[in-house]
């Protein structure tokens, strides 16, 4: 089988069996990077000494019989907001060009002991603001479904490597969509965890109660498998969730949505939804049906008004997130100065992008002191129902089923001028992260133009399973392309 | 017009824990600059804080001392604002639900009791610390404060002269010493102090403009800042100019004796206060708060009632002793050891205190063993060695840690207390001196003193005086 097509699964397992080595594997991956990812353009930073190590690594315990690790041998790429011990980390933004932590995110961590191998690190908007991973100080990832077209973002580098078969695998992180709607853009399966489930240490925060890094694969299975390995309590995140839930993911994967009760909020249909994507919908709720799960139509009132709770809170977080970007312990520095303050404002003026600029000024001006009532705290407020209304709604529903965006994968510069538009990609995103609940992006079909189209399943809190179950089912009845290079 | 001065303060204590606030880091004084440091102190992106429940627990212990209301349920928010001391651009503190309301500090001055009401105490984190240098165009930091955990203390405007905010700031340091919730080092800055300073007609009810001064770093600049600012708006309002007094903030300078503007009300950061969203809110349960409260030793005013009574000394004395906190506990060693309670209390408050002074030493930093002085006053008590001898060991004996008894030896100071050695030398000088006996006889009684003064002189010293007066007068007697 050719290295593009693999699954993780597929590649853990060969290792196992013998079949094949992890270098080969690695070996394999990185000629075919090296061949697509000049068309994509998906990779800032490649480690191609330090995989080819940790696979030998790898084949040595194969050749002793020692015990595996969940991932061993599987090759993985890293969104380049999740700090990699030794290796640059830089948001894709100037600001952080030459940082490199001296430490590893937990799920880092967590990786590097089940022996999993990184490849490198992946585009994204810079600091994870934006829907198109057009905000990038770096590169302009294209869509590997059409090259002319966005990959969508902020995670697009994520989505696109394991669209374009230049990584099985991928982390990337999700503020307000920005691992589904990537996912949906590039074809492929993204999960955005439950507030918590994930560990948020060495992830550069955006939004903080809000980020939350997740999977990318080309299969539920390799989701699944992902999260089993970062998934789980960190004593370096106060956030992390303390109360067990099992993280057997794999297990629950059954081929069956038989008896599920499915609710489909008719504002996630509303006006502005493509037609295409309307239609691609209706043909899988009937197919739902069909394989016995009970669909129903249902209103959730509340979430038309998540957008703009999200653009405060999530603004707000990150002009306080941000500040700490001054020039005076790392990263970038401007270079002539006259004094404390100028140095800190030309370091910002000149390292930060036009779209971290305005979500700054936003949040900066939502906290101010005569603003706050009227804008943070009722933002808080509206994020509190929006929490109260997915609860209700799932005291009548196992999950709820929407697309993921509104529209297809848009050309690239064709919004990048109006932010508005861009955000309004976000649209059916945004709520999940305000209630905190996990959500998965699935294709299910594409456009007359061939552009893949993505929707969502949303599970209540920890919820994960359920999500997996449905999506699996879904996925093997559908039977969806996930490879766009072939 | 008489005008009356208001007074409020907020005093930063550091809390006494191990580890920083947020963070694994030591949090000891006086490290390599930047070694007590790591990516979460150091801000570093990605790095997230967790909090150590020991900072909350001290700042229980202090409300609890300090007759606060706990909240059982507080958070922490981000106060946002630039600067190279701050790592993440932002403190976290607590905002609007501190973990302790309320409060009073109950103290005497002059005799008539005053009590000081607090406003609140709440938790945050020392920023860095800033090293400017005098003829370079940069400065330096250090980041091993950045972190270390604080307590602030509010209090309300209750204090009206400069010596009951001193004195309301000595009863408070010497609570939280007492409770082992901060070291109060003024000099080391565990103990900050601002003041907010205002002065309103007599009968009016209303406050007038405050002016907050910054940097005062020990009870004397204290006194004299707000003495020196406590003038200065006295003469506007006395000269009607009272309308340039300022909302603003201004910073002690020692070294000129003044108070200079540091920044006006306009310039004030807005500091963006939200909910920090990377720390879950803090409850306190009520086992916690039962636990903490075992832990509270005995204070300062049952340690003055007991010492009273159990050491008969003077209300002046416990006053000075219990005060210090070390010093009371030295006291109290020596006394167990065997010390008699009041010629050790006369010990500590004369020599011991003194020599700290001479040597600007904080009485916690004193290498004096309290075995050392027992005994030196033993061998006082004794006759071994004179009160002049006494002293000259002492000295001796703090400045070099040896024992009392090897420093007797060494510079041969030991009194001759037997008579038959005495009664050679007495005869000695007797002989030597006739006259004097002539003059004594004479009725000339004085005489007497000179003749003891011979003994002294010839015994080098180290004659015991009292049997020597006994037997230069028994001898005088004969002739």
């Amino acid at each position: 089988m050719e290295i593009q097509a693999m699954t993780a699964f597929e590649i853990k397992k060969g290792i196992e069996e013998g079949k094949f080595t992890s270098e080969e594997i690695v070996k394999m991956l990185f000629e075919r990077i090296k061949e697509v990812d000049p068309k994509v353009e998906a990779y800032i930073t490649l480690c191609e000494e330090e995989a080819i190590k940790s696979a030998k690594i790898v084949d040595e315990k194969v050749k002793k019989g020692e015990k595996l690790g969940k991932f061993a041998g599987v090759p993985i790429a890293i969104k380049d907001n999740i700090c990699t011990d030794g290796v640059k980390t830089t948001c894709a933004s100037k600001i952080l060009e030459d940082f490199i932590p001296p430490y590893d995110a937990t799920v880092i961590k967590k990786l590097k002991e089940e022996d999993a191998i990184i490849i490198g690190k992946v585009n994204m908007d810079e600091f994870a603001m934006g829907s198109s991973t057009e905000n990038s100080a770096f590169l302009k990832t294209k869509n590997p479904w059409d090259l002319q077209r966005v990959p969508g973002g902020s995670s697009g580098g994520s989505a696109a490597v394991v669209a374009a078969g230049i990584a099985p695998v991928s982390l990337g992180s999700d503020t307000g969509g920005s691992i589904r709607q990537p996912a949906a853009f590039c074809g492929v399966v993204g999960l955005k965890p439950t507030y918590g489930v994930v560990s948020r240490f060495g992830l550069v925060a955006f939004a903080s109660s809000l980020d939350q890094i997740g999977p990318f694969g080309k299969t539920v299975e390799d989701c699944a498998m992902l999260l089993e390995v970062i998934a789980g309590e960190d004593k370096m995140d106060s956030t992390s969730v303390k109360e067990k839930y099992d993280t057997d993911y794999l297990s629950v994967l059954d081929g069956s949505v038989k008896g599920l009760k499915i609710g489909v909020p008719k504002e996630f249909f509303g006006k502005g939804l493509n037609e295409e994507i309307k239609a691609s919908m209706e043909s899988v709720m009937e197919k739902l049906r069909e394989m016995g799960a009970e669909v129903e139509e249902t209103s959730m009132p509340i979430t038309e008004e998540g957008l703009s709770s999200y653009y405060i809170i999530s603004s707000a977080e990150a002009s306080s997130n941000l500040d700490r970007y001054d020039g005076i312990r790392y990263g970038y520095r401007a270079k002539d100065y006259e004094s404390v303050d100028e140095l800190m404002e030309k370091t910002r003026t000149e390292g930060f992008g036009k779209e971290v600029k305005r979500r700054i000024m936003l949040g900066t001006y939502a906290l101010c002191s005569g603003y706050y009532d009227a804008y943070y705290n009722r933002a808080q407020k509206l994020r509190k129902e929006i929490k109260r209304e997915f609860e209700e709604t799932f005291e009548k529903y196992d999950l709820i089923l929407s697309p993921t965006s509104p529209v297809l994968p848009f050309l690239s510069g064709e919004k990048s001028e109006n932010p508005m538009e861009m955000y309004l990609a976000d649209i059916y995103t945004v709520n999940i992260n305000l209630a905190g609940v996990p959500a998965i992006s699935l294709p299910c079909g594409f456009s007359k133009d061939g552009l893949p189209i993505g929707l969502q399943i949303i599970g209540p809190h920890f919820g994960e399973k359920k999500i997996l179950k449905a999506a699996y089912a879904l996925e093997q009845e559908l039977k969806v392309d996930t490879l766009a290079i072939k | 017009m008489s005008y009356e001065t208001i007074i409020g303060l907020e005093i930063h204590v550091e809390l006494n824990t191990k580890t920083k606030i947020f963070c694994n880091c030591s949090t000891k004084f006086g490290s390599k600059p930047n070694s007590n440091t790591c990516p979460v102190c150091l801000g570093f992106p990605g790095t997230l804080p967790v909090i150590n429940e020991e900072v909350v627990n001290l700042a229980v212990k202090a409300g609890k001392v300090l007759g606060c209301r706990i909240n059982k349920l507080n958070k922490m928010d981000r106060k946002n604002y630039f600067y190279p001391d701050l790592t993440k651009a932002y403190q976290i503190s607590q905002f609007d639900l501190p973990i302790c309301s309320g409060g009073h500090v109950d103290f005497e001055l002059d005799g008539v009791k005053k009590s000081v009401q607090l406003n609140r105490i709440h938790i945050e984190e020392d920023p860095a610390k800033l090293i400017h240098l005098e003829d370079e165009p940069f400065s330096l930091i250090d980041y091993n404060r950045a972190g270390v955990p604080l307590a602030e203390i509010v209090t309300e405007p209750d204090m009206h002269s400069p010596e009951e905010a001193v004195a309301f700031l000595k009863t408070l340091k010497s609570l939280l010493e007492y409770a082992e919730v901060s070291d109060c080092r003024m000099d080391q800055g565990s103990l900050r102090c601002d003041a907010n300073i205002s002065l309103r007609p007599v009968g009016q009810e209303a406050l007038n403009t405050r002016v907050e001064i910054k940097n005062i770093n020990s009870f004397k600049e204290i006194q004299k800042a707000l003495e020196k600012e406590q003038k200065r708006q006295s003469e506007l309002y006395t000269y009607g100019e009272g309308h340039k007094i300022k909302q603003e903030t201004r910073r002690w300078d020692s070294g000129k004796g003044r108070t200079i503007p540091m920044r006006s009300k306009e310039d004030a950061d807005d500091y963006r206060y939200f909910p920090d969203p990377d720390l879950v809110p803090i409850v306190v349960s009520d086992s916690q708060i039962e636990r903490i409260e075992t832990t509270i030793p005995e204070l300062p005013p049952q340690k003055k009632k007991r010492f009273l009574e159990q050491f008969k000394l003077t209300e002046k004395e416990v006053e000075i002793l219990v005060a210090d906190k070390a010093l009371s506990h030295f006291y109290e060693e020596v006394v167990d050891l065997g010390g008699d309670p009041k010629t050790t209390a006369n010990w500590i408050l004369s020599d011991v205190l003194r020599v700290l002074k001479e040597k600007e030493i904080e009485s916690s930093d004193m290498t004096l063993k309290p075995e050392m002085l027992c005994k030196l006053i033993k061998l006082i008590v004794e006759g071994k060695i004179s009160i002049t001898a006494g002293k000259e060991v002492f000295n001796e004996m703090f400045e070099t840690g040896k024992d009392p008894e090897d420093i007797v030896k060494d510079k041969g100071l030991s009194q001759i207390s037997s008579s038959d050695v005495l009664e050679k030398i007495v005869d000695e000088v007797l002989a030597a001196n006739p006259k004097s006996i002539e003059d004594y006889k004479s009725g000339k009684l004085q005489a007497a003193g000179f003749l003891m003064g011979q003994v002294m002189k010839k015994s080098k010293g180290q004659a015991n005086p009292g049997i020597a007066k006994e037997l230069v007068e028994a001898k005088l007697k004969e002739f």
